[in-house]
């Protein structure tokens, strides 16, 4: 069947394993995603809840643990609608291809190193496999995802879940971009595109710092490719109803439901993988008795905690801003986004280049490159500020645009009529033709 | 060379699905349809390179031709109508005939160029990929076929640009923004313009169409709440139809309830306007007697 053997370019050891132990991998990574979905939903909840200071779930279950399951089973049992217009294949195929390529991802993410069955002496990497080109698999995989959210808003036959998905092709393709290349910077940088390898190649320094500019790009983008807020445009309830899925209940809701919590589980893991350091022990605890929180089953634990770090950077998010403006989102992506990663792509290129075919030490060039930074930066504090030409205000005109307006700054209140009557008794005639004329005007 | 069982398994399961999308693509009526089957024959390829272990290659497939161009593909289709199937007329004269004679032409080119081509010596995948599959293609592209590289660089490059400069359009008036039309909207509400946006349709027990005007606070209906359209098609409902409909209701159901209701009825003449005036001032009263009743 599968054939076990050492592949060329990945540091993870598979020749141990036989179809048995893929076997139980898979299961296990099952498990471990729907049992995240419904803990992701709870937390998720409950964070939001705190962040608007109010309790959120806390009925079902200690500390409202339960809800999830409880949402889950009364999404099972409500009643299954097709409606009419439906293209019948096409919608029940849709939530499917959603579910199915959220759930591929993670067979390249590693959990951890080696570690040993307990009470045996097998020996297997904590992941389910790994190949040369395991980082563009899991790009394969979310944008053949993409098609469920497509193919659900066509099928649909409606116009609302036809906007979503419209607008979800044009989103994802667009943010994609920008994501495989904030990923480039680090497939330059391990020399690798195997998972196993880059987080072998994170033993002295995570990515996130030297490539920190690819990062940014990578956490905005990944935040546009799950549409999720502030970029949750395929299904913004205030303007699609909720876009691709208005048409769909029950069971086949809850399957887009499920993929969109996975995708936001499986971003986070590439994203742990690739720029913080995968499982590797953050940096004091690395340290501690010659690396022995790098071994073992230690390493899943720091694994987890960074990637519910980023599951609570997407709440955090979520519960701090508002949603893009379509226009606004795609304009940011194409004129900001991608001009950004593609100059940092040719940046890093060059100091790589220089790295290897000049032969500069990798010291001399974070320096240099420091320096340079340092009086980029300098200069762009000190460089005085391109005043705007010293026009002449305009005069103040209270009834600016046919309403009544307060001064703009650098324009003067002219003297109030009130004020001149009150300290100039002998002045009555003036003000008396000034209130007229105010009167006039209004 | 033979494949081992694995492999064979995996072709022989792929390739006649393969060939029923294929025929799919050719033989469906909706093009949304037959975009989906080239999607199922592009992933399936893609899956026979990886099982040939050609990763790259196969990932590669998915992420661009699936991912990418189908995707637009689909979204053009999309775009083009939900229902739109292809006529089968032809636009340009001869068309069939001319694509006949060009795919047979191209056909004969490849064939050509096959035949005569004298492959050197295989070297094994094993030797092949022995620097990982995509540093060894890498190696290859960017050594022995950079040229070809950088020509279908440039050519897709000039393809870009031309595509952004056919599309581009020169903007003959100033742009409208988000501040241009609340300045707009401010400056005309000196003469009877409005900041806000028009009132939503009125929602009664019964009925909540959009045919129905919504009722202001002193409870007459609001013409405004109505869709420009249906009023000058005349399709809008009075509110008073519809009031006396929920009362004819509430009447059968709970008269004690509609009886306040059905004396304001009788005293106050029946006209759209004082109907629903009098139904919210009656519901006043009702008010101011529960309390003293209290």
């Amino acid at each position: 069947m599968i054939t076990a053997a050492t592949v060329p370019g990945v540091s993870a050891d598979f020749s141990n394993d036989t179809f048995w132990t893929y076997l139980v991998k898979a299961v296990l990574i099952i498990v471990f995603l729907l049992t995240s979905v419904l803990v992701a939903i709870w937390f998720e909840r409950k964070v939001v809840a705190r962040m608007q200071v109010r309790p959120g779930p806390n009925v079902h279950g200690p500390f409202g643990l339960l809800q999830s399951l409880a949402d889950a089973m009364k999404l099972l049992l409500k009643e299954d609608i097709t409606v009419k217009a439906a293209d019948k294949f096409v919608y029940l195929l849709a939530p499917m291809i959603a579910v199915f390529c959220s759930l591929l991802t993670f067979a390249v993410i590693p959990f951890g190193p080696e570690v040993r069955i307990p009470f045996t002496d097998f020996v297997t990497p904590a992941q389910l496999t790994d190949f040369p080109v395991a980082v563009l698999y899991f790009l394969a995989c979310a944008s053949v995802g993409v098609y469920g959210i497509v193919l659900g808003g066509w099928s649909s036959g409606s116009t609302y879940p036809l906007l979503g998905s419209v607008r979800s092709t044009a989103q994802v393709i667009s943010y994609e971009l920008a994501m495989g290349l904030a990923l480039v910077g680090v497939f330059i940088m391990a020399g690798s595109m195997s998972t196993s390898q880059i987080v072998d190649s994170q033993e002295q320094l995570w990515w996130a710092l030297p490539l920190l500019p690819a990062f940014v790009i990578y956490v905005i983008a990944m935040i546009g490719e799950t549409n999720r807020l502030p970029f949750d445009l395929p299904e913004a309830e205030g303007e699609l109803v909720s876009g691709y899925m208005t048409e769909y209940s029950s069971m086949k809701f809850a399957w887009f439901f499920l993929a969109e919590y996975i995708n936001m589980i499986n971003v986070s893991a590439i994203a742990t993988t690739l720029f913080l350091g995968g499982w590797r022990a953050p940096w004091p605890l690395s340290a501690v008795n010659d690396g022995m929180f790098n071994e073992g089953w230690w390493p899943i634990l720091w694994f987890l905690v960074k990637m519910w770090g980023f599951m609570f950077l997407f709440v955090w998010v979520r519960g701090t801003l508002l949603r893009l403006r379509y226009d606004q989102f795609m304009k940011f992506g194409w004129t900001r986004l991608i001009p950004f990663a593609l100059a940092w792509i040719v940046l890093l290129a060059l100091t790589q280049g220089a790295r290897q075919f000049l032969e500069i030490d990798t010291t001399t060039i974070l320096v240099v490159g420091g320096v340079i930074a340092v009086i980029a930066i300098a200069v762009l504090w000190f460089w005085p500020e391109k005043k705007p030409a010293a026009a002449e205000p305009p005069p103040f005109d209270a009834f600016a645009g046919g309403f009544p307006v307060p001064p703009l700054p650098g324009q003067q209140l002219p003297p109030s009529p009130r004020r001149g009557r009150a300290l100039v008794p002998e002045t009555a005639d003036d003000t008396q033709t000034e209130t007229t004329e105010e009167a006039d005007r209004g | 060379m033979t494949a081992s069982t694995g492999e064979a398994v995996l072709f022989w399961v792929l390739a006649p699905l393969m060939v029923v999308a294929a025929l799919g693509l050719l033989f469906t009526r909706k093009a949304v349809h037959a975009a989906i089957s080239v999607v199922f024959v592009m992933i399936s390829l893609a899956i026979l390179y990886i099982a040939q272990e050609a990763p790259f290659l196969g990932v590669v497939q998915i992420v661009v031709y699936t991912g990418a161009v189908m995707m637009l593909f689909l979204f053009v289709l999309m775009l083009v109508g939900v229902d739109a199937s292809d006529s089968l007329v032809e636009t340009i004269k001869g068309q069939r005939w001319i694509g006949v004679l060009l795919g047979l032409g191209l056909g004969s080119v490849l064939v050509g160029v096959v035949a005569q081509t004298a492959f050197p010596p295989s070297v094994g995948l094993t030797e092949a990929n022995a620097v990982t599959n995509p540093v060894a293609l890498a190696r290859i592209l960017f050594s022995d076929y950079v040229f070809a590289m950088e020509v279908v660089g440039i050519l897709l490059v000039t393809a870009a640009v031309a595509a952004l400069v056919l599309t581009h359009k020169r903007r003959l008036s100033p742009r409208i923004g988000q501040r241009e039309v609340a300045d707009a909207k401010v400056s005309a509400l000196a003469t009877g313009g409005r900041l806000t946006p028009l009132p939503a349709p009125g929602v009664y027990a019964q009925n909540n169409a959009m045919d129905t005007p919504a009722l202001d606070p002193q409870g007459r209906p609001i013409e405004l709440s109505v869709s420009r359209v249906l009023r000058i098609r005349g399709q809008e409902r009075s509110a008073g139809t519809i009031l006396a409909a929920e009362r004819d209701v509430l009447l059968e159901h709970e008269p004690e309830r509609a009886l306040p209701a059905l004396r304001a009825d009788t005293s106050v003449d029946a006209s759209a306007d004082t109907t629903a005036g009098a139904a919210a001032d009656d519901a006043d009263g009702a008010d101011t007697s529960d309390r003293q009743e209290r």
